[in-house]
């Protein structure tokens, strides 16, 4: 081998090395490095997790309830198979609102998760108002999905 | 190959400064011209999102900012490589020049997305795979700067630098794919995607004008940042041949 080809094997067997070992450990904290559970990851779990857990999915259209003069709202977070019901004290973000993807930070109280926080989640759709009203008038378009490809 | 010709004939620094002298203005007026363009339609002359409203305007500062951490990062492994295994004089000044610049596009990335995050989020900070990840680049970068710092023999400083910067590339494809692989707040990409961009034409037409501005930028403070590095050290050499003449170590 020349030195360049050494300099090679070397810097290549460094990256390839690192490259394993980072690989094994996320992949080893797979579920540890996910922000958040979906409610069916919390229906698969054979109890209910205890103490803090972050919980994500879509607000339930129909689901937002406010109580107490609107100190206490209820509402549910739902994925395609499963759904839990939230109950919060606090200040709500602006983006919340039925159908928008949310993060809840609470615990798990009789299937019912007590939030002590309520973050909003934004998707990766980009559009102006006048467009998002217009698809929604055409029918082409409900919020929370991606939009058409062709405006 | 044209491009392997091209890139050993400016190996030599005098070469460079011929090429890079007159270069620097010219990437300085595009990076003014797109960036002038980018914030008028930006802040002006660009709708305001169906969800998130006027904050829209943010993500023009940001996004940019966060390609170009990782193009930067991206470009400084590449360049390290060069100079590790093919002892490219150049390639180790460009790596060096482009740490500082990439720390800086990582830190406004950091710090606008901050500044979203609270109005459409409601937290300013989450620990969340891609915001994790991003601020590991930022420390990346910051042991990159300091391992040149530490070490007093340049050419060793060099290599440990590259590898510092070729083992921390494996962090780029983690940022990249960091919201598709795990559950996390941040949302998945809007440009960069395969079936297309999910943002609309009048707010992505100030965006990519952003993203021109930006790279005009880098490629500008790039080239000044070599051109220093190689006059410094072309003065310590002066410098140092001045004082063998007076000390009589070198006789004529």
């Amino acid at each position: 081998m020349t030195r360049k080809q050494k300099r090679l094997a070397l810097v290549g067997g460094v990256f390839v090395a690192a490259a394993v070992g980072v690989a094994l450990v996320l992949s080893a904290l797979n579920k540890a490095v996910a922000y958040f559970y979906v409610p069916a990851d919390i229906a698969a779990l054979p109890s209910p997790p205890e103490g803090l857990i972050r919980l994500g999915g879509l607000v339930e259209a129909g689901s937002v309830v406010r109580e107490e003069g609107g100190a206490l709202i209820r509402f549910t977070v739902a994925d395609e198979v499963s759904q839990v019901p939230v109950s919060y004290r606090g200040i709500l973000p602006d983006l919340f609102r039925e159908g928008q993807g949310v993060v809840a930070q609470g615990r798990l109280v009789n299937g019912e998760l007590q939030a002590v926080e309520v973050l909003a989640k934004h998707d990766e759709n980009y559009m102006p108002r006048e467009v998002a009203e217009a698809l929604k008038e055409q029918g082409r378009w409900k919020e929370g999905e991606p939009p058409p490809s062709k405006p | 190959m044209l491009p392997l010709a091209f890139i050993t004939d400016y190996a030599n620094p005098e070469k460079f400064e011929r090429i890079a002298r007159p270069l620097t203005p010219v990437l300085a007026a595009f990076a003014v011209l797109a960036g002038a363009a980018g914030l008028y339609f930006a802040l002006f002359n660009s709708p305001a999102d169906y969800q998130q409203g006027e904050s829209v305007r943010i993500m023009y500062v940001h996004v940019p900012a966060a390609w170009m951490a990782l193009f930067c990062y991206t470009a400084m492994a590449a360049a390290s490589v060069a100079g590790f295994i093919w002892k490219h004089p150049l390639a180790d000044t460009a790596a060096k020049a482009t740490a500082p610049i990439g720390a800086i596009f990582t830190a406004l990335a950091l710090i606008t997305g901050s500044l979203w995050g609270k109005p459409m989020w409601g937290t300013w900070w989450a620990w969340d795979a891609r915001l994790t990840s991003v601020l590991i680049l930022f420390f990346l970068y910051l042991g990159y700067i300091a391992v040149w710092e530490a070490v007093e023999d340049k050419i060793r400083a060099a290599k440990l630098a590259a590898i510092v910067a070729i083992v921390g590339f494996v962090n780029v494809p983690i940022i990249k794919f960091s919201v598709d692989w795990w559950n996390s707040l941040h949302q998945p990409a809007s440009v960069f995607r395969a079936d297309g961009p999910t943002i609309h034409a009048s707010m992505l037409t100030p965006l990519l004008l952003m993203g021109v501005a930006y790279t005009f930028t880098y490629a500008a403070l790039l080239l000044v940042s070599m051109r220093a590095e190689l006059a410094a050290r072309r003065l310590a050499r002066l410098d140092r041949l001045q004082t063998e003449r007076i000390s009589g170590v070198r006789e004529e």
